[in-house]
């Protein structure tokens, strides 16, 4: 039993980093920065779940498994919301996401960082 | 250091993965053309930093670099990018970086020249190891009842050195104060007067509803965690500076999110400053309550009266708990050290803060979006 516990936990934790790797390569290989946002963020909070569900298995119900729960719970909260608060304001910025093998953004605006203030939208 | 090679395990392998992302950090840093990257990567050098001082054992040192190099300066800095913003720049020309890199170079050189004669890592005969340090490790426990050495050493042995830290924050504080202003600039005049309420919350901004949400939910426990992180500092990992950092963090949230007016209502500018000399005088004042109770300055085993002292210790004995009345002026000491360098850090950070983003007022026109 033990050791099949062992075993699992390994293996989510090994799942779970094995998936942001995958998020990692989303965020850099996508074509635009909705899609990139969106293989960080869901990647970066589902490899967390998997890591922080593996390490619990790996250390046995304890003090540590609560403080594994709450680190989870923060990183619930705040990954969704960064990665909300990052594409609020990509479209705040007016950055128009690329839809198949149209890209709706004017060749200036391609750049998609600040070329200059948000006016007022 | 014996001739033999260190066992390649996974800490090993996962050492020199953490120093290799550190050295591509530092690459990209140097290579990035804009000011935005670059200190985006600097946090991302933080974080990389964080976990290779974990990896060194050294859990009190990763915390502050995780909560200033990863949190509060990136976000300090992100500010001072803004205010500088549309200033011209006026483009280095070629001898001036060639002398930069020169400088650079010599520098860098001889750090590594130097770093060739450091002690290796867990040189049990290197100078930390042999004589104070194993000394604190050895009587910290017995001296001041302290599971955390690195707290026993910061509040209790070199509490004097720890009053000139909090008082080099203090003073950087007040140099960024007097240079950038206190932030009241901000709220021109009486920010709970001027300020009409509901008008932040137009249609307009409503977009960040879900920031304000996440934001409602996590301040208070990120305050929480500050105190959990001051009043832990003795058996655990954290003590005052994080402990302050930490709270000086869920201010800023607020303020990022609701806005400056409505955090300066709720931690007036005077008020933070107003902690931050707090903090260090209140340090002082412990000295010297000891030399008044006839100790040395900062020496907590004299920080109760006598007299107080063996009425607590018949008072211990007849209650049957062990550990005498010995620990309890240093544990009280340290605690009150460390209560004293949070509010000083603290308010030193909220003040900081208050400077930049009261100035950002002034440079950006209100944010639409």
């Amino acid at each position: 039993m033990a050791e099949a516990i062992h075993w699992t936990g390994g293996t989510l934790a090994l799942l779970g980093a094995l998936l942001t790797v995958a998020g990692a390569a989303g965020a850099l290989r996508f074509p635009d920065v909705y899609t990139r946002i969106h293989a960080a963020s869901l990647t970066d909070t589902g490899g967390a779940t998997l890591m922080m569900l593996g390490l619990g298995l790996l250390a046995g119900l304890s003090l540590v498994t609560l403080k594994l729960a709450l680190a989870w719970l923060f990183i619930m909260l705040t990954s969704p919301t960064a990665a909300h608060a990052l594409a609020n304001a990509a479209h705040g910025s007016g950055l128009r996401p690329q839809i198949g093998l149209w890209r709706i953004v004017p060749a200036q605006a391609e750049d998609g960082d600040q070329t200059d203030d948000g006016d007022g939208a | 250091m014996t001739g033999i090679a260190p066992p390649l395990d996974a800490n090993t392998l996962l050492g020199f993965g953490l120093l290799t992302m550190l050295v591509a950090t530092v690459a990209a840093i140097a290579l990035s053309r804009r000011t935005m990257t670059a200190i985006l990567l600097m946090s991302v050098y933080s974080a990389a930093s964080t976990m290779w001082l974990l990896l060194m054992d050294a859990p009190d040192v990763a915390f502050t670099e995780a909560v200033v190099g990863a949190g509060v300066s990136t976000v300090v800095l992100l500010g001072a990018v803004l205010l500088t913003r549309g200033e011209r720049v006026a483009k280095a020309g070629r001898w001036r970086v060639a002398a930069a890199a020169a400088v650079t170079l010599v520098l860098g050189g001889l750090l590594v020249y130097a770093a060739i004669d450091l002690p290796a890592l867990g040189d049990p005969a290197s100078p930390a190891n042999a004589h104070v340090g194993r000394l604190y490790l050895e009587a910290a426990g017995r001296d001041t009842g302290a599971d955390n050495v690195v707290t026993a050493v910061l509040a209790s042995y070199r509490g004097f050195d720890t009053l000139g830290e909090a008082s080099v924050i203090f003073a950087a504080g007040v140099g960024v104060a007097l240079m950038l202003g206190f932030g009241t600039r901000a709220t021109q005049d009486d920010p709970r007067r001027s300020r009409v309420r509901g008008l932040d919350a137009l249609p307009e901004s409503d977009h960040h509803v879900v920031l304000r949400v996440a934001a409602k939910l996590l301040i208070p426990v990120i305050t929480l965690c500050a105190f959990y992180v001051l009043f832990h500092g003795e058996t655990g990992a954290g003590g005052g500076f994080q402990a302050g950092v930490v709270a000086a963090v869920a201010i800023i949230l607020h303020a990022l999110v609701f806005g400056l007016a409505d955090t300066m209502v709720a931690v007036r500018p005077g008020a933070a400053r107003a902690l931050a000399a707090l903090g260090v005088l209140a340090y002082c004042g412990l000295g010297v309550a000891s030399i008044v109770n006839g100790g040395m300055f900062l020496d907590h085993d004299f920080l109760l009266p006598p007299a107080f002292q063996t009425r607590l210790q018949t008072w211990l004995e007849s209650a049957g708990i062990s550990g005498g009345a010995h620990d309890w002026g240093q544990h009280l000491g340290m605690l009150a050290v460390e209560s004293a360098v949070f509010i000083t850090v603290a308010g030193t950070m909220v003040t900081v803060f208050y400077g930049f983003a009261g100035r950002l007022r002034d440079a950006v026109p209100e944010p639409g979006a």
